[in-house]
């Protein structure tokens, strides 16, 4: 590890010790910081995985059924049926802040009935897509809460492998090079002591 | 805040969503996919995304990384791609080093 390239004096020690202490508070924040991190980030890719895994079996089973119950139905009806939704999906969005990484809250503000979901009269449209619509409106708080978690995943793996990176520079770089400066420095200043001490003894021989 | 949601996917897969609520904006390739997704990202915080598009905007998804919203979600809206088991397996490499849900 290359030294720093500074001149061997106590004024300069003094500077690289408070450094050095400095780098190490930060470096054990920093590791705490991502063993953190990394708790919180499996517990949320387990529900990560586990909401996924619910919502696509589901969803796909919706949309197998929509699709049979599409073919039953012209499209220019199926259309106009669907033109205008009867109720609209609204959430809150707020904030949430997961070791001061900002990840997404939604609450998914409550539809007021489920029957009143169908947009449609029940002439226009098999039942089969009623109920497949039904599904869908039920299955949109999964839906929204891994959104959620999904997001949390990402921002939270980029703010780990950032802190990663911080603390390796710290780890391999940057504390190894100012003890290594520090080392260097007290070298020198205890050979300029002896060399002093030994000049002493050479011009006043006895004294002393 | 109270905020939309939209969809955006073929017209025959997101239909049903419409019929739930959800704004649906349908594409037909990739290149009117990558049009409309920033679009309707600027004033959709939360937008489900079919997951055939996920793979070629992969660019583009990265970009919405940076902030909490918008929150741009790929879902299997015809079709399974096994993308989110590529996504979860992509995070958890780059963040733990070690696979802890698909090892067998």
């Amino acid at each position: 590890m290359a030294r720093l390239n500074v001149n061997p004096t106590r004024m300069e020690l003094k500077k690289l010790k408070a450094r050095l202490s400095t780098a190490q508070r930060g470096h054990k924040l920093l590791k705490d910081k991502s063993d953190e991190m990394v708790r919180r980030f499996t517990v949320l890719l387990r529900e990560d995985k586990r909401l996924r895994d619910e919502a696509e079996g589901a969803l796909s089973a919706a949309m197998k059924q929509f699709a049979l119950a599409g073919a039953l139905t012209p499209s220019y009806v199926q259309e106009t049926a669907l033109a205008m939704p009867s109720v609209a999906v609204e959430a809150e969005l707020g904030t949430e802040s997961i070791m001061g990484v900002e990840v997404p809250a939604i609450r998914l503000s409550a539809p007021e009935k489920s029957d009143a979901v169908l947009p449609y009269a029940f002439s226009e449209m098999t039942s089969e897509a009623d109920e497949s619509v039904r599904e869908i409106a039920a299955l949109l708080p999964t839906l929204m809460r891994l959104a959620e978690v999904e997001k949390a995943v990402r921002l939270l793996a980029v703010e780990i492998e950032r802190n990663k990176r911080r603390v390796n520079a710290l780890e391999y770089v940057m504390i190894p090079q100012l003890e290594e400066t520090i080392k260097y420095i007290r070298d020198k200043l205890d050979e300029n002591e002896r060399a002093a001490l030994v000049r002493l003894m050479k011009v006043k021989p006895g004294g002393m | 805040m109270k905020a939309k949601t939209a969809i955006v996917g073929r017209a025959e897969n997101i239909m049903c969503f419409k019929a739930a609520g959800v704004e649906a904006f349908p594409v037909t390739d990739e290149k009117g996919a990558r049009e409309t997704l920033r679009k309707v990202a600027r004033d959709h915080p939360v937008v489900f995304l079919a997951e055939e598009y996920a793979e070629p905007l992969r660019d583009l998804l990265k970009r919405f990384d940076e902030e909490a919203y918008p929150v741009v979600l790929p879902i299997p809206a015809g079709g399974d791609t096994g993308y989110g088991e590529a996504f979860l397996k992509e995070a958890m490499e780059r963040a733990l080093g070690v696979d802890i849900l698909f090892r067998k």
